[in-house]
């Protein structure tokens, strides 16, 4: 019995992604922290490669220039990863499409993490659009195993083509843990720089070479999906019935068969583009198809519009699945018209109960203070951001007006005070700020804006999980670089006591016609214990003399 | 053999500890397991909870599927019905009885405490005071554990094995704490 955990390590999907990454001869990672994919770096980050300096780990200051980074290490003949939650992939998004026409010299593979049922995002956007749009390989693993073989399977391809490939995952499989069977580990890849030295000049003359190239191979693609182990039919007697299942969903898929007993047609579909000679089959020996997949209906779009041919396709878009949110053994028994019991109601007793402020954040402080300096103004004149701040929406603060993409604050504040909103404020937090709220600054102060930009400053990316911002000790010195006037940037403390004097500073520079900049700073009280337990850890072990 | 296992709390009160617990006893028993974590936004003073499933077959979904759950172990009681919907009829709920309350809007105990006794298979204890008056407030986790620890399918030996390695670092003082904690919880529950 025991054999069957013997040599499995216990990882969530992102880690798997992450060891498989060490184990396949990962020379470095780029990353800007989002759930889920935050513990992906943070896995490398801990092993022994990574601490004897042997894979390059370290948070980059947001997702575009982490992809460039991973290009540029890639140029060099090396293997990497950059990993980011899907929206990420928008703001990474220019270096991704160009990446394809390039191309990859050492292995290149990209990792996005999607969140179907938006747990916690903006949106539910799919990731295999943009792989889609890129005409990359698409890799989409069912379970943490092959998460874990796939990277080594995507490097390996990466090289092959000399292309990207992009590796999608959703929150389901990033943060559930399973046992894994690891590899021997490879070697790493020694430097060695692009064969054809214009490869990754992209001037119009060459980049037309380099799209044709790409076009050229996507035949060879869907070559490589019609033979991938990943892409698997398996035959069944009732053909009433074809079923597609895409990574994740072939398990809810096989949750409602324990013995397995499925009497329909499956293809399981682990890498795209679509592999054509199983798909044809499916769709000529069956008399329908039902499509399942998380996320929105790519498959079922692509096979509605690729065949046309009056058969009936099932899924998100026809209501037979749910147009929106994360699938589950149920949705799927639904789905496949299986009898499914609802037992019991949740109880009305049950309140909800969301996510809050921690007792003695720093931005508790903030929000009562901002909301009593702009008391005496009509409401709605607040645009913030992402992070833990984004909380301030929520009773009993209820003190800002938007939250929409990481920088949107500074600059959706400019535009309201350009049509006349003024004052407006931007409330946005340190590591936002240096992701993308810099050059938002810029457009203000070079329009000269009136706004008021509060960062604010809690010394870490807390609403990831305290990783480094690349903001500390920086904030002020970019203000003032960026044109802001020294007078006007202004730093607080956010605390009760200083109340009387923060007043003061806030309602000066509000009224202030021009921009300027307020800096609450005072550590997150959850990075602070950190850093105190640890330091205490290290004082013990200085006492004991070890 | 086949659990399906809920684990309910707020984010912050250490429900993954449990589960930590209950993982590793199940590798030593040679069991497959799946286990589905909550990260990120709701981590926040919000509902948290955590899909745990252990089984002797290999395990298709991360997820449980609806009205299939074994077993509900929650350390906080409005928690513990959050996810009355999942469970099978059959199922057990072991859920501690003090509330943590953070929301203006938390419903009368006593009403909690009426529904929490219409589910006909459920154990209520008191963790928080029972791992008090052990001396330990923090362990009150594994009080809950040692409750639900018969209906776990994995044998009391391999569960203290493991709660022996997961806290063995943090000194043997904290590793009995924590056994006592679950052996008043295991008595309480054969009550
Ligand atoms: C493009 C993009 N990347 C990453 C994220 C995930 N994310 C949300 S908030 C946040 C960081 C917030 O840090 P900071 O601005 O310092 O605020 P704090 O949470 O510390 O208050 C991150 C990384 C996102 N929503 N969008
Ligand atoms: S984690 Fe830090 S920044 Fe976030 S709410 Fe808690 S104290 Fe505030």
């Amino acid at each position: 019995m025991k054999d069957r955990n013997m040599g499995k390590i216990m990882v969530l999907g992102d880690e798997a992604i992450a060891q498989g990454a060490v184990d396949a001869g990962l020379s470095g990672i780029y990353a800007y922290p989002g759930t889920p994919s935050t513990e992906i770096m943070e896995h490398i980050m801990r092993t022994k490669e990574a601490k004897e300096g042997k894979i390059r780990t370290g948070w980059a200051s947001n997702e575009k220039t982490a992809m460039e980074a991973a290009l540029g290490m890639s140029y060099s003949g090396k293997r990497t990863i950059v990993t980011m939650k899907h929206v990420g992939l928008n703001v990474a998004a220019d270096a991704f499409i160009n990446s394809a026409i390039t191309g990859a010299n050492g292995g290149l593979v990209v990792v996005s993490a999607d969140d179907p049922s938006m747990h916690s995002s903006q949106n539910e956007q799919d990731s295999r659009f943009y792989g889609k749009f890129a005409m990359i390989p698409i890799l989409e693993p069912s379970n943490q195993q092959e998460a874990y073989d796939m990277v080594g399977y995507g490097f390996d391809l990466s090289e092959k083509f000399r292309v990207p490939v992009l590796l999608r995952i959703t929150t389901r499989l990033a943060h559930s843990r399973s046992g894994v069977v690891v590899k021997e580990k490879k070697e790493q890849n020694p430097l060695r720089l692009p064969s054809d030295p214009k490869q990754f000049i992209l001037l119009p003359a060459i980049a037309r070479k380099r799209y044709k190239h790409l076009l050229g191979n996507q035949g060879a693609f869907i070559v490589e999906s019609e033979t991938s182990q990943y892409n698997r039919y398996f035959d069944g007697k009732d053909k009433s019935l074809g079923i597609i299942a895409c990574g994740i969903a072939y398990n809810y898929l096989m949750e409602n068969f324990p013995e397995r007993d499925i009497l329909h047609p499956v293809l399981k579909i682990g890498q795209y583009p679509l592999p054509e000679n199983h798909l044809n089959k499916l769709y000529n020996e069956c008399d329908e198809i039902l499509v399942l997949e998380d996320g929105y209906p790519f498959v079922e779009e692509l096979i509605k519009s690729y065949f046309d041919l009056g058969k009936k396709v099932k899924g998100r878009l026809d209501g037979t699945v749910p147009r929106d949110g994360e699938l589950n053994p149920v949705r799927v028994a639904v789905a496949l018209g299986m009898e499914v019991s609802h037992k019991r109601d949740i109880p009305s007793v049950v309140a909800p109960r969301p996510p809050q402020l921690c007792k003695g954040c720093p931005h508790i402080y903030s929000y009562r203070a901002l909301n009593e300096a702009l008391a005496g103004l009509s409401k709605g004149r607040v645009f913030a951001d992402i992070g833990c701040y984004t909380l301030g929406a929520l009773e009993p603060f209820d003190a800002i007006n938007s939250c929409v993409d990481m920088g949107a604050s500074i600059t959706m504040a400019k535009g309201a005070a350009d049509s006349g909103l003024v004052p407006s404020v931007a409330v946005i937090g340190d590591s936002t700020f240096t992701h993308s709220g810099m050059t938002g600054l810029l457009d203000a102060v070079n329009d000269n804006s009136p706004i008021t930009v509060f960062i604010l400053d809690n010394g870490t990316t807390a609403m990831t999980g305290g990783q480094k911002s690349q903001a500390t000790g920086k904030i002020e010195r970019i203000c003032e670089a960026l044109g802001v006037e020294k007078e006007h940037i202004r730093v607080v403390e956010p605390m009760p006591k200083e109340h009387e004097k923060n007043m003061k500073i806030f309602k000066e520079e509000i009224e202030y016609e021009g921009v300027s900049v307020i800096i609450p700073r005072r550590e997150c009280i959850v990075t602070a214990s950190k850093r105190l337990r640890e330091l205490k850890k290290i004082k013990q072990k200085e006492t004991v003399g070890v | 053999m086949k659990r399906d296992i809920i684990l309910a709390g707020v984010g912050g009160q250490g429900i993954l500890t449990i589960a930590n617990v209950i993982g590793l006893a199940s590798i030593e028993a040679g069991l497959f397991i799946k286990q589905a974590e909550v990260h990120g936004m709701s981590q926040r003073g919000g509902d948290v909870h955590s899909d745990m499933r252990i089984s002797d077959k290999e395990i298709a979904s991360d997820l449980i599927p609806e009205g299939q759950c074994d077993l509900i172990i929650a350390v906080e009681p409005m928690e513990s019905l959050r996810y009355v919907d999942m469970l099978d009829d059959e199922g057990w709920l072991v859920t501690n009885t003090t509330p943590y309350v953070n929301i203006d809007n938390y419903p009368d105990m006593a009403d909690v405490m009426k529904e929490i006794e219409s589910i006909p298979n459920h154990v209520a204890i008191d963790a928080d005071k029972i791992a008090k008056a052990l001396g330990s407030h923090r362990s009150a986790n594994m009080v809950i554990l040692g409750a639900a620890s018969p209906f776990l399918g994995v044998s009391e030996e391999k569960l203290k094995n493991a709660i022996k390695k997961l806290f063995g670092s943090k000194g043997d003082k904290i590793v009995e704490l924590n056994l006592k904690a679950f052996d008043e919880g295991r008595k309480r529950a054969n009550l």
